[in-house]
């Protein structure tokens, strides 16, 4: 039972950072319509800015201020991104968005190696090291910050998107473009908007995972990136709640898996794959995912 | 059908075009080195296995980004016959395009219920865990999971001395032939029914099913086949490189090679994904040696001048051109009749 509960705090540990890359890709695709290959990448390179902010001898910023500085980056850099490089090719087939991705997943990459130098990275992690042994269970600090981290950031998404006026337009662009321009909303800022936002919850991922893995290096958001992938599928690419909940599920069922399954070692991920086709087989658009209904 | 004149020359220019592509083809062995010889080779398979996903994403809609499991199916196939088994090349073919085609076949029933972006991440699910797979459970002499052929690679037959004396050349033409073979099948396979139902399925799947197309079979089928090309694609990269290996990045850049191709080239059209493999592939290899000093750069420069083509031509090569073809003609004739005004 012990050892259920400590894999079970394992699995939400990864979880709930799987879930703060996915909460990124849905916001993306909530407002664009579209899944955005470089997010992965996006984030790999606000982390290398927070760990240059940090490590840099004359600057040296506590790990705190350096991930605000660089969502902050993020944020603006998402938004030119979306500005220069996506919106010549908005209206153009998803496909061809796609590609445009891609290019951009290769670019950022190798412009980050080669700013940032080959060699792999520490971060040192925002969280106390400290642990807690709760009724035999050893709970660590990182583990209660992560999930702290992402409620507040589940929390806050919520309310902009449900309470505020900004948040009405970002809602509408995406259900329908045409529509929400004729009655006055910004459409192109909305987008923008969305991208930054999503740039810079991606940088406050990026500085979660890395502290958790060997170090920061150019692959490093590689392997995270299909797991969130896998989180987004599995609650519903349009749903925020669904994004969370797919990734604690990826995690703590990966963590299950490793633990009491022997023939799944090395291949675990075979678990959120064969998840997400299970679900997808009777839910077609994820658990929380909305139904489209289509005239003929 | 149109007739006259004008289909005629058609007609001719099309027998030309093809008559000159095919030489060129033929010549290219004979005039570079081996380093440029395999290289296009490598273009050939990348072709292979780009008409596959176009039959798949471009005909029928369906995108898939895993591709390369299926491409490293048929390379460890051919792989492991060739080297533990001493099979020759050309018998594993056949063997790694039915497997492939029976995994597609298996992984294209759920793509009946899941669509769009779902199914393009089934499929990403597929790329990262055949590396895995593959790392548990082969293993080949050496006792990894990298299958090296250098020892059983195949020689030129003497009756081929004459043209492909280097074994480059003749892998080369090995490939071509295979290439040319499942360029004209796909040829016929998309002027045909099936070829209209792909496109009826694309467009809209439920007015295709009230014209009495089996959608499951139709999507099924796409599946298995573009599975098949690119198994067989695999297998011809095994004779290329000379090794079968998977890892988890090289799968997913492969799968991602694949569809960079088709969009490149032009989708659902017959030529593009021909033509996008041979730009993706020079193009891979001219950013690669662009920097000298900044090796690390040539990813960034291979990708800027991919969105930069997505710009310029967004229905890609082959669909730019078409686009130009279409445009000077219609000058042509607005200028020798007056009263046939375009429409």
């Amino acid at each position: 039972m012990q050892l259920f509960l400590s894999q079970l705090m394992n699995g939400l540990g990864n979880g709930v950072i799987y879930a703060s890359l996915a909460l990124a890709i849905v916001l993306i695709y909530r407002t664009t319509g579209l899944l955005n290959f470089a997010q992965g990448e996006m984030a790999l390179f606000s982390t290398y800015v927070t760990w240059k902010l940090v490590d840099d001898s004359e600057m040296g910023l506590p790990v705190a201020a350096a991930i605000g500085i660089s969502m902050v980056i993020a944020f603006v850099g998402g938004a030119l991104i979306e500005r220069v490089v996506i919106r010549p090719v908005e209206r153009s087939s998803p496909l061809v968005i796609v590609i445009v991705t891609i290019g951009m997943f290769l670019a950022i990459n190798s412009i980050a190696q080669a700013i940032f130098g080959t060699d792999t990275k520490q971060l040192p992690s925002v969280f106390s090291d400290a642990a807690w042994v709760v009724g035999g269970v050893r709970v660590t600090a990182q583990t209660v910050g992560l999930v702290g981290v992402l409620a507040a950031e589940c929390l806050l998404l919520w309310l902009l998107l449900q309470k505020t006026r900004v948040g009405l337009g970002l809602r509408a662009v995406a259900s329908n473009p045409d529509s929400s321009r004729l009655v006055g909303i910004g459409t192109g800022n909305m987008l923008m908007l969305g991208w930054a936002i999503s740039a810079a919850l991606g940088a406050l991922a990026g500085a979660m995972i890395v502290p958790m893995t060997p170090g920061l290096s150019a692959g490093s958001m590689q392997a995270v990136l299909i797991y969130a992938f896998a989180a987004a599928a599995l609650g519903g690419f349009d749903s925020p709640l669904g994004a969370v909940v797919g990734g604690i599920i990826v995690g703590v069922a990966q963590a299950l898996a490793i633990q009491y399954v022997d023939p799944l070692n090395d291949i675990e991920l075979v678990v959120p794959f064969a998840l997400i086709g299970g679900v997808l087989l009777f839910r077609p658009t994820g658990l929380f995912g909305r139904r489209v209904v289509e005239r003929v | 059908m149109k007739s006259g004149p004008g289909a005629r020359r058609a007609l001719l220019i099309r027998g030309a075009t093809t008559i000159a592509v095919v030489g060129v083809l033929c010549w290219l062995p004979q005039q570079y080195g081996p380093t440029e010889t395999t290289l296009y080779a490598e273009a050939l398979f990348i072709a292979v296995a780009a008409m596959g996903l176009n039959l798949l994403t471009g005909y029928n809609g369906q995108v898939s980004i895993g591709h390369g499991a299926f491409f490293g199916l048929g390379a460890y196939a051919t792989g492991i016959l060739m080297l533990d088994h001493g099979w020759p090349f050309l018998a594993t073919l056949p063997v790694a395009a039915v497997l492939a085609a029976v995994v597609g076949a298996a992984v294209g029933f759920p793509a009946l219920r899941v669509k769009g972006l779902y199914l393009a991440l089934i499929t990403l699910g597929l790329a990262a865990l055949f590396p895995a797979l593959v790392n548990k459970f082969v293993k080949s002499t050496g006792g990894t999971s990298l299958v090296q052929l250098y020892r059983v690679r195949p020689k030129p037959p003497e009756w081929a001395s004459s043209f492909a004396a280097a074994e480059d050349q003749w892998r080369y033409y090995v490939t071509l032939v295979v290439a040319g073979v499942l360029f004209a099948l796909m040829v016929n396979l998309v002027r045909g029914r099936f070829g209209r139902a792909l496109v009826a399925v694309r467009e809209h799947e439920a007015a295709a099913e009230t014209l009495g197309i089996n959608l499951a079979r139709v999507k099924v089928s796409a599946f298995a086949i573009s599975a098949l090309y690119a198994g067989v694609a695999g297998s011809l990269a095994a004779l290329v490189r000379l090794q079968a290996n998977a890892g988890q990045i090289e799968v997913f850049q492969q799968s991602i090679i694949f569809l960079v191709a088709v969009v490149i080239g032009g989708t659902a059209t017959t030529l593009g994904p021909v033509v996008g493999a041979f730009v993706v592939v020079l193009l891979q290899d001219h950013t690669a040696d662009l920097i000298k000093d900044e090796p690390t750069l040539s990813p960034a420069l291979f990708g800027i001048t991919l969105i930069l083509l997505m710009y310029v031509l967004p229905d890609g090569l082959v669909g730019g051109c078409r686009r130009l073809f279409r445009r000077i003609r219609g000058r042509m004739h607005a200028g020798s009749a007056t009263d046939s005004a375009p429409t």
